[in-house]
């Protein structure tokens, strides 16, 4: 085969620098357009409506609330559907808070869904749960932490799976205390440069304060930052008692990584957690102490046979995230079938009489009725010994839940005087 | 030395390893954009390959092989889309191949998505890089400084392949001037294939070295995508020299960013970028090439 010789005519097109430009602008654009919803809402079918980030560093773990509200609407559907009517779920990506309320507009307006179900950041709950007081649907959120939702923002419309950060803080600050980490300590904090860091930081600072420890950093990371060498340098200098990560996705498992890599001396932990960013960071890397909202080992009979399910579906175990989601959608099922109804009224009246519900845990929880809180056991996590590691999802040891048995359930939650909640008319 | 000293020399160093990474995605991207007028937006999904290549053959043979053949498949790779796609673009509008590798980004990250799943791939230093390295008061992670041999050398190796070889005379040629290349009776053809598999290849060596510390999920390369663009613009198409110092400067400038005023961190490089086209709307060393003006 015989070549032209040179590809003069098309190497010497004109290429105009604005040409470019305006095509990089085109892109960006491009960027920002969203996939087409997966199913279209049928008559006799109740539609649920499911909004989480699958990209961005908390795409891993929107991964895992998709996961988990399938395999809990398909339990539904297999057990003769609500009230007699088949589930049908859509599940679209959240991408950020404006993307996230536009389509949670999409759902109500035009798939008429009857409840939204999902999330992860806490500016995009915030959105959506805007979106659906304006449009008096319910919607529960299965995992963006920040007080403020449960404070000066919540609404009668939005519920809560996933724990507050006070939850959080609480659960694991309790474990902090016992092990001298806090009394009289100079405490490091990074931080997640976003709604949800903010208001861990705020509501940290608050807890270590009144147990008297000292914050004497508060560094702001940005979210898609992936490399934290010139804060592990930072913290070096600085020479603090206890490195605290108020980061968030896969900021965390970036900052074990390179905190074991620059093998920095100083004790450390964190006020949230998933525990994706744990298997993230691998065997030998992983240490520090963490709170968590739930784990594949924890022994109550439910969530075994939950993860069993999820095993079976999708050859590996539920992450603290699809455990939200399935938990989420379980309950708005039962509140369905209990009032016999997909009315957004009665499914609040419902919940505001506190049933007890079976959330996978050895106590079962409840929907507090002023703030709409899941008011739940959370848990401790540290590493497992390497020696002891069986596989790349048995990195962590679980450890006893909080509140201990004999105290109250609301123990760690929020107060009234630190959180304080009235439903706008 | 005083000790702040030592922070701030770090600081540098530490600026100079993160620049670095950046250029090994930012000298390729430069390459294939001067030579055969691609901006190639996908640039990002085959460092992304790159990783996930590097934790496949890294868990079954360890990280040296890893090391070799990470960047090699990577260039395969970029062969094969140089040849299919690549290819019918160099004459056409610029907005298509924007769109052409647009969406080759996308297939890719959603092709790993698919294939590995959304969550970060623990991906650990090799044992004999792991610990850090003491020269006094100076502390150091041993494995971002062989980072910064490797991404070194790698440099020095395309600078010579385009400076001291026929090869290279050619590439630079055709950048220029590739009529005159035309009519001088040689192909570029072959060349621009050349180009693409080394760029690429590049592409997937910051892959594989980068895996350990960064994180192996479908959406890395969409992180260094963006900072590698602002190099390439901060340098000046067309400039070898100038996407170096590019590449290290904006490092330098982050990290100094984030000692003194951690929340700018990110805006930074943007500043930095606006500042340089101000004063030099071509880029550092940005070349006057005819063809792109």
């Amino acid at each position: 085969m015989t070549e032209k010789p040179l590809d003069a005519t098309r190497l010497s097109a004109p290429l105009p620098r604005r040409r470019v430009l305006q095509g990089l602008g085109a892109a960006a654009v491009l960027g920002g357009v969203g996939m087409p919803a997966i199913v279209r809402a049928q008559a006799d079918t109740i539609t649920f409506g499911h909004l989480t980030p699958l990209t961005g560093f908390l795409g891993p773990l929107g991964a895992y609330g998709q996961m988990g509200v399938q395999l809990a609407v398909e339990e539904i559907n297999a057990a003769g559907g609500v009230n007699g009517r088949k589930v049908n779920l859509i599940m679209e990506d959240s991408v950020n808070p404006a993307t996230a309320s536009a389509k949670a507009e999409r759902y109500i307006e035009r798939d008429k869904a009857a409840v939204i179900i999902g999330e992860i950041s806490s500016a995009s709950c915030l959105a959506i749960s805007q979106v659906a007081a304006r449009n008096k649907i319910v919607f529960v959120n299965t995992g963006g932490n920040s007080d403020a939702l449960r404070g000066k923002d919540c609404n009668r419309y939005m519920f809560h799976v996933e724990g507050a950060n006070t939850q959080y803080v609480k659960a694991v600050g309790a474990a902090m205390l016992r092990d001298g980490l806090v009394k009289g300590k100079k405490l490091f904090f990074l931080t997640a440069d976003y709604a949800f860091g903010h208001d861990l930081s705020r509501v940290a600072k608050l807890y270590i304060n009144a147990n008297g420890g000292q914050v004497i950093a508060d560094e702001l990371v940005p979210t898609d930052a992936s490399d934290f060498s010139a804060y592990m340098l930072k913290i070096r200098q600085v020479k603090p008692d206890v490195v605290i990560s108020n980061l968030a996705g896969n900021q965390i498992t970036n900052f074990i990584k390179q905190y074991a890599e620059f093998g920095l001396p100083f004790p450390y932990g964190g006020f949230g957690f998933d525990t994706a960013v744990a298997w993230g960071a691998g065997k030998g890397n992983f240490g520090g102490v963490w709170p968590c909202i739930w784990h594949h080992d924890v022994s109550a009979p439910a969530s075994k046979a939950f993860v069993a399910a999820f095993v079976k579906k999708y050859g590996k175990p539920p992450e603290n995230q699809a455990w939200g989601d399935y938990v989420a959608t379980k309950s708005v099922a039962r509140a369905m079938t209990e009032t016999k109804s997909t009315d957004s009224a009665q499914i609040i009246s419902f919940f505001e009489k506190e049933p007890k519900l079976d959330i996978l845990k050895e106590r079962q929880g409840y929907y507090r009725a002023w703030d709409h809180q899941l008011i739940q056991e959370m848990y401790t996590i540290t590493a497992k010994p390497v020696a002891e590691v069986k596989d790349q999802w048995d990195l962590m040891v679980l450890g006893k839940a909080v509140p201990g048995a004999d105290d109250a359930l609301d123990a760690i939650a929020p107060t009234p005087a630190e959180n304080a909640c009235t439903f706008p008319a | 030395m005083p000790v702040e000293l030592v922070f701030l020399i770090e600081q540098l160093l530490n600026g100079l390893l993160v620049g670095v990474a950046y250029l090994l995605i930012a000298l390729g991207l430069s390459l294939i954009f001067s030579l055969g007028g691609i901006v190639n937006l996908a640039h990002g999904g085959f460092y992304a390959i790159g990783a996930y290549i590097a934790v496949e053959i890294g868990n079954r043979f360890g990280f040296p092989a890893a090391f070799v053949a990470a960047p090699l498949s990577v260039a395969l790779i970029g062969v094969v889309v140089e040849r299919l796609l690549f290819s019918r673009f160099y004459r056409a509008d610029p907005i298509l191949s924007l769109l052409l590798t647009f969406g080759l980004a996308m297939v890719i990250e959603q092709a790993l998505r698919m294939a590995f799943g959304a969550t970060p791939i623990p991906f650990a230093i090799p044992p004999f890089l792991r610990g850090q390295v003491f020269i006094g008061d100076f502390i150091y992670s041993r494995y971002r400084i062989a980072i910064l041999v490797v991404a070194a050398a790698a440099v020095l190796g395309l600078w010579l392949l385009l400076q001291r070889t026929a090869f290279g005379r050619v590439v630079r040629a055709g950048v220029q001037n590739p009529d005159m290349v035309g009519a001088l009776g040689i192909s570029l053809r072959p060349y621009l294939t050349a180009v693409a598999a080394i760029g690429i290849g590049l592409a997937g060596l910051a892959g594989v070295m980068l895996a350990p510390i960064s994180g192996v999920h479908p959406a890395m390369g969409v992180e260094i995508l963006t900072a590698s663009f602002v190099v390439v613009v901060i340098g000046g198409l067309g400039s070898f020299w100038g996407v170096v110092a590019a590449g290290l400067l904006v490092g330098v400038v982050r990290g100094l960013t984030i000692y003194f005023v951690p929340p700018a961190a990110e805006a930074s490089m943007y500043l930095l970028m606006l500042l340089v086209l101000l004063v030099r709307p071509r880029g550092l060393f940005g070349e006057r090439i005819l063809r792109f003006e």
